[in-house]
């Protein structure tokens, strides 16, 4: 650190021809606030800092509600910071098309960007109009069925291998006194198990009809229905759950309080933090144990144009840093997501996050709805599954009228 | 001084109501503790207390657990274990990002924000609030309808309008900017307490000054903020409280280095994805709300006597 | 200023000039911020403005959209709900309690601290205490059915229909502290004199409270008013700490609303259409109401 600043004071009263041991600040907003994400933003850090520059760091926890707001007026404000995370998808469209992002073709064609990352969809939300504007870092995934396997032996029953026993095993767990399904109530969190449900049962086809081709037909159609039938089940067995925050949920599985959560990947670190293994003490299904296919949704950074041109160059070093193998490695493993690229191998990986690397590696990915939607549609979306699993009151038909109606008008 | 006097009449005749309501066959004794009316007056603020208290039981019990207790989710049981590790965690450990040095990191931004703020928002607002109750022109109360208005606007939806106009000035992601924002969104309510307490003064005072050619700022300062410094008081407290508690336009408006306290009292409560350490998250609570209790104690007797000299008189 | 005054007509604009200057400040936050911030505001609830702000207007769009949603008629109910009772309760609490601090009790200063405390602490985190003290599973429910009453149920949190009262209960706990300071200091304002002659026509404490004292506060309730009124307006943490609007949509709030669609749905057109509907509101009521309150009145 020293060093560096000497040396940066140095080249700044000694004003070299060239620009070595130009140490420049770049400022990075980023949402990732707890222990395991601070960890895994320090690996990234440090590999940044190792390029001769420096890392400013400028956490906001709370995502979507919180942090991003605040990173787009920073933007619009005409003040912005070096780089910033958002989600995979379409969070950033319009500050791109307004010209606010960097153009990051140039450091993607030199690190072959098209040919390394996997999935290809992930490089394809970054791209409009032909150039590449983010670089992405992490995929988590959302298919998940997290199950307790002590509330199975105390209920009596063998611990589920599918949704569907899952459902058929709900009425010993209630009469055990457990609690089915675990479900927090925060809107996104219906949203999510909604979105699993139509993947991993209504198959690969249903959701992509729906979703990616936004058929209105085919959203109020028969193979729709059945999706809301599946939902007004996990509606019932989510009944009485009574906790907001997901890992609140989460808890309760892992008490053995519930049977399971459908919840995402990140799900896992409450379980190794409780200090449970996988297989003995919870078990993992990946697609709900029926299909195996995962979402790729995750985290990208974009480069808001600076007029500096030393900042600039340090935001290509940056990308080039995120994408990067090694960095690739050591910052997934810290978080516990999987990384971008094919060609890097996780042997630390524990069993649940190695069916999911499996999985992927098979190609069995589908576009999240994160990148398939507007934020506006989602938060719609959001809204009408939030209100059908709280209250019994709306029939699985007039919920699927008005979901016709959201992807009928969505963009 | 009229208070006391006032407060000791208001008991006399308390003391009389009472003597009457309590009329028994002891007859008069120095002190009755166990009063009718004591038992009633003290059940009742007692029962109150514990209301407002069980809240805050629960947050120091849960500050004083380990994690692995507080998962048994007893919340109202206290700690096997007591064990301060979360307070330490909270003011000087906790990570937010890459920063391991907890709330003790923002603080002294949260001071630099705060003082500032706090003196130029009541210094702007009780000389407007001077203005409107003492040298009212045509169309002042116009402005302070549409002032009254605006404390009704959700924060929030102002941001964009004000980022642009701080932009146009040249100040945004400065700290004058940031003094500049609070001033804005102190002033309704402030402007409103200032306006209220200056009308209800004496007003053969403000006559008698202008009599001996007394200007504008020769009464202000020599007449009316000597004998309303209580309003002052009042101000300063409303203005603490909020702007210490304030993170929306801290973050907004700063940069990392110097984002105030309650940034990282967010990173440490509010992570979506990841453990929740709800021990350490009641710790940095109790911290962060340390500053403002401690300007309420302090000045709790001038807060009140303040508002008493006329403040809400109007 | 008397001699300006005295020379009349010609120097209109600079009579009184001091206040003037002095006024600059409110007078540019009042026109440009508020007036001017709203009206941006409104122009741009006509537009279908997305993640940024841009004129692409699209007429009544937006405002056909959100009277259609269930969930803005839902807010709307809960705020009058939750509004009235708020109001209510808030006044009768803190008057009751300022009443009974100015009982001349011993400890005053730590029951008016205790009564305070709650507004000093951030809600992001005493929403989460509430959260757990209103639980059925371990808060109040669990341990009174513990000491034996089993059939007792208190779930206000987890109930769509009486969400809104769990919401108000955790509302009272952080506001009233507030409004019982600024009732007492108005209580410690009354006349002496007042008790006095209320003593010697012997009319009992409670009458003399409710017909002549309270009377007497009107500028205090006024005040009082105007604090408590924004906030719940305003009203938004306190709601996303607890229920994240939920049940479902069963305690949403307009506030919200706006929030969640400016922010998280990146459609500003239909948040600012919400804040429209809101500041109208707000508008109706006060607008006229502050004028007769504070620009009808001459001083002295």
């Amino acid at each position: 650190m020293d060093f560096r600043a000497m040396a940066a004071a140095l080249a700044a009263t000694v004003a070299l021809p060239f620009g070595l041991a130009n140490a420049t600040d770049l400022e990075v907003t980023h949402w990732w606030t707890s222990g395991g994400e601070a960890a895994a933003v320090a690996e990234l850090a440090k590999a940044f800092d190792a390029t001769g520059n420096k890392w400013i760091d400028g956490a906001i926890a709370g995502a979507g509600s919180t942090a991003r707001p605040i990173m787009i007026s920073r933007i619009t404000g005409g003040d912005p910071m070096g780089a910033t995370q958002f989600n995979h998808g379409r969070q950033a469209e319009e500050l791109v098309q307004e010209g606010l992002m960097r153009d990051l073709t140039e450091v993607a064609e030199k690190g072959k960007w098209k040919e390394v990352i996997r999935p290809i969809s992930l490089l394809n939300s970054c791209t409009i109009d032909g150039k590449i504007y983010c670089a992405p870092i992490n995929i988590h995934s959302w298919q998940w069925l997290w199950l307790s396997n002590d509330a199975f032996k105390a209920a009596g029953v063998p611990v589920p291998k599918n949704w569907n026993e899952f459902v058929a095993a709900a009425p010993a767990l209630q009469k055990a006194g457990i609690q089915p399904l675990a479900l927090g109530g925060q809107p996104w969190q219906a949203n999510g198990l909604f979105d699993t449900l139509t993947i991993s049962i209504g198959g690969k086809e249903l959701y992509e009809k729906v979703y990616k081709d936004k058929d209105e037909e085919v959203a109020a159609g028969p193979e729709m229905a059945k999706i809301f039938a599946a939902a007004d089940q996990a509606r019932q067995m989510a009944k009485g759950s009574n906790v907001q925050d997901w890992n609140q949920a989460t808890n309760m599985v892992i008490t053995g309080k519930a049977g399971g959560q459908i919840m995402g990947d990140w799900a896992q670190g409450e379980f190794q933090v409780a200090g449970k293994t996988a297989g003995t003490d919870y078990s993992c299904l990946p697609g709900l144990g029926l299909n195996q296919y995962l979402t790729t949704g995750g985290d990208a950074f974009y480069f808001p144009v600076l007029k500096d041109e030393a900042k600039s160059k340090a935001q290509d070093i940056l990308a080039e840093t995120i994408v990067d193998p090694k960095v690739q490695v050591a910052f997934n493993l810290k978080k516990g997501s999987v990384p971008i690229r094919g060609d890097v191998d996780i042997a630390a990986a524990n069993d649940c996050m190695k069916k999911g690397l499996d999985i992927i590696a098979k190609g069995n990915i589908v576009t999240s709805t994160d990148q398939l939607l507007s934020q506006d549609t989602q938060k719609q979306k959001e809204d009408l599954m939030s209100e059908f699993f709280a209250s019994a009151s709306i029939t699985p038909e007039d919920a699927q009228k008005r979901f016709a109606d959201i992807i009928g008008s969505a963009d | 001084m009229a208070n006391i006097s006032t407060l000791n009449t208001t008991v006399a005749g308390i003391d009389a109501v009472s003597s009457r309501l309590a009329s028994g066959p002891r007859g008069r004794k120095p002190r009755r503790v166990l009063s009718r009316r004591n038992v009633m007056l003290y059940g009742t603020l007692i029962v109150a207390a514990l209301y407002y208290l069980l809240p805050l039981y629960v947050m120091v019990v849960t500050s004083l657990k380990g994690m692995p207790e507080i998962r048994l989710g007893n919340i109202f049981s206290p700690p096997l274990e007591i064990t301060f590790e979360p307070w330490v965690k909270a003011w000087a450990e906790a990570c937010t990002g890459l920063n391991c040095d907890g709330l003790s990191r923002g603080f002294w931004n949260s001071v630099r924000i705060l003082v500032p703020s706090v003196v130029v928002s009541i210094a702007v607002a009780s000389v407007s609030g001077y203005a409107l109750a003492n040298w009212r022109f045509k169309g002042a109360e116009l402005f302070f309808s549409i002032l009254i208005v605006g404390a009704f606007i959700p924060y929030q939806v102002m941001i964009y309008p004000i980022v642009i106009v701080l932009r146009e000035m040249g100040i945004y992601g400065t700290l004058t900017g940031l003094v500049v924002v609070h001033t804005i969104f102190g002033m309704p309510i402030l402007t409103l307490l200032f306006r209220n307490y200056f009308a209800s003064l004496p007003v053969e005072l403000f006559k008698a000054a202008r009599i001996d050619g007394a200007g504008f700022w020769q009464i202000y300062f020599r007449i009316m903020l000597p004998m309303s410094l209580p309003i002052f008081v009042v101000a300063m407290i409303l203005q603490v409280t909020g702007i210490w508690n304030d993170f929306l336009f801290g973050v907004v408006f700063t940069r990392p280095d110097t984002y105030p306290m309650t940034v990282q009292l967010n990173n440490i409560v509010n992570s979506v994805q990841g453990v929740k350490e709800y021990n350490v998250n009641m710790a940095a609570t109790l911290l962060t709300g340390a500053v403002p209790l401690i300007v309420y104690f302090i000045s709790g007797r001038l807060f009140v006597r303040g508002i008493a000299a006329g403040a809400v008189k109007g | 200023m008397v001699k300006q005054a005295a020379a009349g007509r010609p120097n209109h604009l600079f009579r009184n000039l001091n206040s003037k200057i002095a006024s600059i400040p409110m007078i540019l936050v009042a026109s440009v911020i508020f007036l001017g911030g709203t009206l941006w505001t409104v122009i741009y609830s006509f537009t279908n403005s997305r993640l940024l702000p841009r004129l692409n207007f699209v007429g009544l769009d937006q405002y056909e959209r959100l009277w259609a949603s269930s969930r803005w008629i839902i807010s709307i109910q809960n705020l009058a709900i939750y509004g009235i009772l708020s109001l209510i309760f808030s006044l009768v609490i803190g008057f009751v309690l300022a009443a009974l601090m100015d009982q001349k009790i011993r400890f005053e200063n730590t029951f008016r601290t205790i009564f305070l405390y709650p507004f000093a602490l951030s809600f992001i985190v005493t929403g989460l205490v509430w959260q757990w003290v209103l639980n059925p599973e371990f808060g109040i429910q669990s341990v009174v059915r513990s000491l034996g009453w089993t059939g007792f149920s208190f779930d206000p949190l987890y109930d769509p229909d009486i969400v809104i009262y769990g919401i108000l209960i955790a509302a009272l706990w952080q506001g009233t502290g507030l409004v019982m300071c600024l009732m007492l200091a108005g209580l410690r304002g009354i006349d002496e004199d007042i008790w006095k002659a209320a003593r010697v026509d012997g009319i009992p404490m409670w009458k003399t409270y409710l017909l002549i004292v309270i009377p007497m506060m009107r500028p205090v309730f006024i005040t009082t008013l105007v604090i408590i009124a924004s906030g719940i307006v305003k009203v938004y943490d306190l709601v996303v700490a607890q229920t994240s609007g939920g049940p479902g949509n069963a305690s949403e709030v307009p506030a919200k609303y706006v929030y969640d669609y400016m922010f998280q749905a990146q459609n500003l057109g239909q948040g600012f259409a919400a804040s429209t509907m809101m500041l109208l509101t707000v508008a109706i009521i006060i607008v006229p109401w502050a004028y007769l309150e504070f620009g009808g009145r001459k001083r002295g």
